[in-house]
């Protein structure tokens, strides 16, 4: 895709993902934080496959965990691991309507979630709750909100 | 693809197992702790505008509090005073090393959340103010946890909850010592490897041991929550409510201790 584009859009609106991973949420609210910087991700890995590759969702995912004070990777490999798929079949993704989008967006995210899940398992402190799985709901309820509001100020024309 | 994910692995494992990537870690921590500082701003911002706007009247009864409280406070260090120096003689006649009190430094907690799996918490003070891993940090109420983490601007703090912590102590009415690990997600502390027959009840206030040259000696760490003892297991389960307010406290203290093997806990 060739059009003029300003080059701080993509870095700009990780930076916004971050500051919302990054917000004080209260207690009850704790395990519906959607995965923004995902989701972010997964945008710009479908509008533009050349430019946002698999190394650097590899980097965002470094400074995920960085800022998370996770396991130094493990957002790393979760992220790439989901964006490498999304660059296998963004053609695709590209054509489904918002609703359909919105389901795959679930299962990928869902994917991320059983990634950290795993790795969090292995060191020993995994969630006990089921509500951990509900980021991945709030996160597809998102999702059509997220793709427009990014698509109307990005200028990217996706389809 | 298949060289990120074993580079990727090939991190966690080597951060979960060595120490040496604290240092990249940290490095890393620089350039992004002004996000940090962007979230935390607004919050604070709000609560400084509270602070403002807050009646003549409120304010005038909180210094009258306040006033009374110090009076008392001032009441009991004189005394308190006296008995420390006469400890610290006690205790260097004993050739013990342990001697209370050293330098403290206050700083704030950032408003920024974490992963749900993890029990940490930001400060506003790094290696500019000369923290250092290990630190000890407590807040008015007690033993909060330790640094794990020093950047140039901010500081990770492990909390004493956090599944990955564990504090040396013991039990003030007895002197029974055991380990208090953190539970993430009860949110309290649990002691380990007490055995079903160890005098300890519910309600009995937990001091820090002061073993392990971690934590100094006698700050107050939980009180006992709940014993269960059952006669199937070899240990019994006993919950611990934090003393400090783990998710309430705005400022906290880091300490330096007197002790220098403390300062360096390699050596």
């Amino acid at each position: 895709m060739n059009y003029p584009r300003n080059n701080w859009i993509i870095p700009g609106t990780f930076v916004v993902a971050f500051i919302l991973t990054l917000l004080p949420m209260p207690a009850w609210a704790l395990w519906l934080r959607p995965s923004w910087v995902l989701m972010v991700l997964i945008f710009w890995a479908m509008a533009e496959p050349e430019t946002i590759n698999v190394g650097i969702a590899w980097i965002i995912g470094i400074f995920l965990d960085v800022l998370e004070g996770t396991l130094l990777g493990e957002h790393a490999l979760a992220l790439s691991l989901v964006v490498y798929l999304v660059v296998r079949m963004y053609t695709r993704l590209r054509m489904f309507p918002l609703i359909q989008q919105g389901f795959s967006i679930f299962f990928l995210v869902l994917l991320y979630q059983f990634i950290l899940f795993c790795t969090q398992g292995f060191i020993g402190n995994s969630p006990n709750s089921w509500l951990y799985w509900s980021s991945s709901l709030t996160s597809m309820l998102l999702w059509p909100w997220v793709y427009s509001i990014m698509r109307g100020r990005t200028d990217v024309k996706i389809v | 693809m298949i060289f990120l994910v074993l580079l990727s692995i090939g991190l966690m494992v080597l951060d979960y197992r060595v120490t040496a990537l604290s240092q990249l870690r940290a490095a890393l921590s620089m350039p992004l702790a002004p996000l940090q500082y962007i979230v935390s701003w607004p919050i604070q911002m709000v609560d400084n505008i509270v602070d403002t706007i807050s009646t003549h009247d409120r304010l005038v009864r909180e210094n009258l509090d306040l006033k009374t409280e110090v009076l008392r406070l001032k009441a009991q260090m004189q005394r308190l005073l006296a008995v420390e120096l006469e400890n610290n003689q006690l205790k260097s006649l004993t050739l013990s090393k342990n001697q209370l009190q050293g330098k403290v430094l206050i700083a704030a907690l950032l408003a920024v959340a974490t992963d749900p799996f993890i029990n940490q918490v930001l400060v506003d003070k790094g290696t500019r103010d000369k923290l250092f891993v290990g630190q000890p940090v407590l807040d008015a109420y007690g033993v909060m946890g330790q640094v794990i983490q020093v950047g140039p601007l901010t500081s990770r703090v492990l909390l004493i909850n956090d599944s990955h912590s564990g504090v040396p102590v013991q039990v003030v009415r007895n002197g029974i010592r055991a380990i208090a690990t953190g539970d993430a997600y009860t949110r309290k502390l649990r002691l380990t490897n007490v055995t079903l027959t160890a005098d300890i009840r519910v309600g009995d206030l937990l001091i820090t041991s002061g073993l392990g040259d971690n934590f100094p000696e006698g700050y107050p760490v939980g009180q006992v929550q709940k014993i269960d003892k059952d006669p199937g297991l070899q240990f019994a389960t006993i919950t611990v409510e934090p003393a400090a307010h783990l998710d309430r406290s705005r400022g906290v203290l880091l300490v330096w201790p007197n002790n220098p093997a403390l300062l360096d806990p390699k050596s």
